[in-house]
């Protein structure tokens, strides 16, 4: 799978990345080597196997409904790169 | 040119469960901002979410309730889009094995049922809040996450809606199925209710579906609908000019009643979903199904049809008692102990609502128990006190919560139905009013009829007014 | 022996019977990181005042005869992607410089619990992406058996601190090899446990199907004090598994005899080094000895496992790291025209190559229309490389193979080639794809005199197993045991 310049551009808005001219020229290149590598798997035929996405057979994880102690707000707000009063403060946003 | 309207709505409700989806942090609205969080719910690094299973347990009655398919297992999906609201910037979701999928759901209008199918049914998690200061040509918002993470039910119907009573019907329906099964709170003012409806225009008679948009940021049923025939009508002048319709997502304007793009078919969110891998599948057996419905409560139509037959009470009337659970429940607790449908009907759907009403009472918690309501019918009955005073008895027991009992008691409401006191009333009003009388005798029949309202204005209403009248009659006719 | 070189139950022993102090201990480590580590560069964080404070804490335990826990005093270092409360937690990247994380990890109040000293965190590839630690935002670790080679990754820290006696024991992460592949070629014992055998809480997620907390140690039975410490269930981690963790110490000298090796072809295929091979043959050839049978086994699917790992670790290292935003925590642009471009510039800024092309590699294969033929097609797959083992465990009782098919490279010599680099997984990736656990141990040198790993995988939460596997060869080679000698051009202390 060859990777062009429109396909670098939309997976880098999707990954909120910004790009150089040269940065995405060495990407085209290396993604491009990768997925062609990649495509490898399609030589096997997978039609009858089921996707594993874990490895371990368990299931029905489920906690109670029953209230924990949150972060005090000074901590919550601490790692914080802006805040205002007890908001996280953000460039404006536009619906 | 005339079109068929076809509607199609997601609802979004938030579950009533103590804490939030993945974490113990707590649910509760109006709370000091950033107060309710935890590294969990802030999407902080390396922190994992745990289901929670009163949560889960609310979604599976919920998609039960409306008749869905459920699977032999569901799993949970991350939907990614970046949103300062969202904390990891994806949402923990469903998309490949929903909780419930292919039901449906009957809804009323006008005494005509209809048949409403539902898509699918999930379980996910909320965003929280953005603040938009008002502040001229600020440069900034601010974000509270105190509401993320709270599981949210989804629920997506087929287009299968025509008109507007039907998506009126629809919402009203399964906010109250929402309410009898007491999975959400369903408050609309506090977010805990949302619909988004997606809409398009067919010609009349044409079966295959045209564009559909869809509208968003829909507070209230009334903006539900509003919407809904604004766009209805921009679609249908579209299609009048020869236009077609692009597929796209539309913003309601509630100040100015108008919809504006919000983004086309081009630009739609590529949500990059795939399975959650920090949480496994839930399995669910016959088993739990069966369990889940033993404690599935009687649902609203049902009810309102077996009202209807049991209790032979109105459409209206039993329309307006299963309007809310709480008030059913209450007609039903009367009922029991002692059976006067018709009766409490009338007391649950006049006065009781009319006194919610006034006061702004929380209809959760009435201060009047069913067994006061059913002791003042009986006192009626047995002719202790007038239908007038009763009235007045009932709206003391509203406003102080005493037995109706201890209110007549107290403020010496008992009927007079002593011949003797009675009597002496009536020589007084006799000899006050010759004129009266003297019309009476001319046959003047109202004239008794003033009579009357005279010795009940003198007994402060209390006197037994059958004995009034046949008193009276009897002494004038002399 | 000097006490930088001994294993974790020489100190235990020597706390216990206060022939040495926990204090005066915790000094010498740190004085020794303090010469050394400049060489090396395993260290991000050095924590010298909590530890000589926990150390003070538990020379009083002791002398007051108190209990004390089952690592009482003994130094340890932790990956700088496994959230420390109250002490940064960077990922060895920049998006992450200033973030001091208000919790700790499930392991981090296992060792706090256990009394060890933890003495500082240690350099990663950023977010634990790469397998030579040369893809930190801050340093590059050195390879104590020759400074001009790369320590393996991503946890190359951890390891080059227990290689060069800078910490008796550490904790990294393994998510297709990161504990093993260092492990290997810096001459220590590795241990990725199963996928559910450790809590993840805390630990800063790369692939979370893949992620799990391993150890690093000077011997097998130091792994198992280790294991036995931050193995058991979390309920804050739904992946978690809640069974009974065994004694991983007693029966630990049960031997091989009867037991079943599987020797899987794939492994000793084209590109393994030589040296590397005769290593492997001369283990076998001791296990043989001592009773244990070996036999061919086939894993049809090897071939396949990285090309299915680089899609299912990167599409959920895309989503995992779509959470550095400079929204709540962690590094913001200092100029930027609205929020899409305040997320872009951070990202930008904040993120290393390695991780940039991951993530965008990541969410190619989930992009609308690519999913079923990357993302889905890997998942597959993964399945298939599963059953592989599956079948292969129902006749043999566990697998050896070598960790890395190299025993090295040089710092820089495979940067510039990203997928040459991600071949080298190759033997590690598939253990993470299965869930399974793997050991690497020393089994040898090179030519060029640096350590050779011999790998051990077994099935689901069969660590014991393994362990016993392990002992029964460190109990008759003394590979463990040798040292490397630093070779620093400024004169070495300590």
């Amino acid at each position: 799978m060859k990777i062009d310049q429109k396909d670098i551009e939309y997976i880098a808005y999707l990954s909120r990345i910004e790009l150089s001219v040269n940065e995405k020229e060495t990407f085209i290149h290396q993604l491009s080597d990768i997925l062609s590598y990649i495509e490898t798997l399609n030589r096997l035929n997978t039609e009858t196997v089921k996707p594993l996405s874990c490895a371990i057979n368990t299931t029905n994880v489920f906690r109670e409904d029953m209230l924990e102690p949150s972060t005090p707000l000074k901590d919550t707000l601490l790692n914080a790169p802006a805040t205002q009063s007890v908001f996280f403060k953000v460039p404006k946003v536009i619906e | 040119m005339e079109y068929e309207v076809v509607i199609g709505l997601e609802t979004h409700a938030e579950l009533a469960t103590v804490t939030k989806l993945f974490c113990g942090c707590s649910t509760r609205f109006g709370s000091e901002p950033n107060t309710q969080v935890c590294p969990v719910c802030l999407g902080m690094p390396g922190v994992l979410p745990v289901m929670n299973k009163k949560a889960f347990e609310y979604a599976l009655k919920s998609a039960i309730a409306l008749n869905c398919k459920i699977g032999d297992f569901t799993n949970f999906d991350r939907k990614s889009y970046y949103y300062p609201d969202l904390p990891k910037n994806y949402q923990i979701s469903q998309n490949y094995h929903n909780l419930g999928n292919d039901g449906y759901m009957d809804i009323s209008v006008q005494g005509r049922v209809s048949r409403i199918r539902i898509h699918n049914v999930h379980l996910e998690e909320e965003a929280g809040k953005l603040i938009h200061p008002e502040e001229a040509g600020a440069d900034y918002s601010l974000v509270d996450f105190n509401r993320a993470g709270i599981p949210l039910l989804e629920i997506v119907s087929y287009p299968d809606m025509r008109n507007m009573a039907e998506v009126e019907s629809y919402m009203q329906t399964l906010r109250k199925i929402l309410l009898y099964t007491d999975v959400s709170d369903c408050k609309m003012q506090e977010g805990s209710l949302r619909f988004e409806a997606s809409i398009s225009l067919r010609k009349k008679g044409a079966d295959t579906l045209g564009n559909r948009v869809e509208i968003k940021n829909l507070n209230s049923m009334k903006s539900v609908l509003k919407a809904i025939d604004y766009e209805a009508k921009r679609q249908a002048n579209s299609l009048d000019r020869g236009e077609t319709i692009d597929r796209e997502t539309r913003l309601w304007d509630e100040v100015n009643e108008k919809s504006a793009r919000m983004r086309s078919k081009e630009e739609a969110q590529d949500y990059r979903y795939f399975p959650e891998p920090d949480l496994l599948p839930v399995v669910i057996s016959g088993k739990w199904i069966d369990e889940v419905k033993m404690t599935m409560p009687e649902l609203p139509l049902a009810r309102k049809q077996r009202f209807m037959e049991v209790f032979k009470l109105s459409d209206y009337d039993t329309g307006q008692l299963v309007e809310e659970k709480i008030l059913a429940d209450f007609f039903e607790d009367c009922i029991r102990i002692i059976d006067r449908p018709k009766a409490f009907c009338n007391w649950i759907t006049n006065d009781l609502l009319r006194e919610v009403n006034e006061r702004k009472l929380d209809i959760h918690h009435l201060p009047v128990r069913p067994k006061q309501m059913a002791a003042l019918v009986e006192i009626i009955e047995k002719g202790t006190i007038s239908s007038t005073i009763a009235k007045e008895v009932f709206s003391e027991m509203i406003q102080t919560g005493n037995d109706p009992q201890a209110i007549i008691e107290e403020k010496k409401l008992a009927q007079i139905s002593d011949e003797g006191l009675i009597e002496a009333v009536i020589v007084k009003v006799i000899s006050g009013n010759p004129a009266v009388i003297e019309d009476y005798k001319k046959g003047k029949k109202n004239a008794l009829t003033f009579l009357v309202g005279l010795v009940m204005k003198e007994t402060k209403g209390k006197a037994n007014p059958k004995m009034v009248n046949e008193l009276l009659q009897k002494k004038i006719d002399v | 022996m000097r006490l930088f070189e001994n294993t974790a139950f020489q100190i235990k022993e020597k706390i216990l019977s206060r022939e040495i102090c926990p204090l005066e201990l915790t000094e010498h480590f740190i004085e020794r990181i303090k010469n050394i580590d400049p060489h090396v560069q395993s260290f991000l964080s050095l924590h010298e005042a909590e530890a000589l404070k926990k150390a003070a804490q538990i020379k009083k335990k002791i002398e007051n005869a108190e209990d004390v826990g089952f690592l009482a005093g003994i130094p340890i270092a932790i990956k700088d992607n496994i959230c420390t409360k109250g002490l940064h937690t960077t990922c060895a990247s920049k998006i992450l410089k200033n973030f001091v994380p208000p919790y700790d990890a499930f392991v981090v109040k296992r060792l706090n619990e256990g009394d060890a000293i933890v003495l500082g965190k240690t350099n990663l590839d950023e977010f634990a992406m790469g397998s030579s630690t040369e893809n930190s935002a801050y340093n590059i670790t050195r390879n104590p058996w020759n400074l001009d080679y790369v320590p393996g990754g991503s946890s190359g820290g951890s390891a080059a601190a227990v290689a060069a006696g800078m910490s008796v024991m550490a904790l990294g992460s393994d998510t297709g090899g990161s504990v093993r592949q260092p492990a290997a070629l810096c001459g220590v014992v590795g241990v990725k446990p199963t996928y559910g055998r450790v809590s993840r809480f805390g630990l800063i997620a790369f692939g979370s199907s893949l992620d799990q907390i391993g150890t690093f140690t000077r011997d097998v039975k130091d792994a198992a004090l280790l294991l036995q410490t931050i193995a058991g269930h979390d309920s804050h981690d739904s992946t978690s598994i809640p069974i009974s963790v065994p004694d991983y110490l007693n029966e630990i000298d049960a031997g091989v005899c009867g037991l079943r090796i599987g020797i899987p072809k794939e492994y000793f295929a084209a590109g393994l080094n030589e040296d590397v091979q005769n290593a492997l043959k001369s283990a076998l050839s001791i296990y043989e000895q001592f009773g244990a049978k070996v036999i061919d086994i086939s894993l049809p699917h090897t071939e396949y496992a990285v090309a299915v790992y680089y899609i299912v670790a990167n599409a959920e290292a895309s989503s995992n790291l779509a959470r550095y935003d400079g929204v709540r925590y962690g590094y913001r642009t200092s100029k930027s025209n609205g929020i899409v471009d305040m997320y872009c510039r951070t990202r930008s800024e904040g993120f290393g190559n390695e991780v940039k092309r991951r993530i965008m590699l990541g969410n190619y294969a989930l992009s609308s229309g690519y999913y079923d033929a990357y993302y889905l097609k890997a998942s597959k797959v993964r399945n298939l490389i599963k059953k592989d083992f599956d079948l292969a465990f129902q006749n043999v009782d566990c697998i050896v193979c070598p960790t890395s098919p190299v025993p090295g490279f040089k710092i820089g010599e495979r940067a510039k080639n990203p997928l040459e680099m991600y071949l080298s997984d190759i033997y590690t990736i598939p253990a993470n794809l299965a869930g399974i656990p793997g050991i690497s141990l020393p089994c040898g040198f090179s030519k060029e005199g640096l350590p050779i790993g011999m790998q051990i995988l077994g099935k689901h939460f069969e660590e014991k197993k393994l362990l016993q596997i392990a002992y029964a060869f460190e109990r008759e080679t003394d590979f463990h045991g040798k040292k490397p000698v630093l070779k620093f051009s400024s004169a070495q202390r300590g």
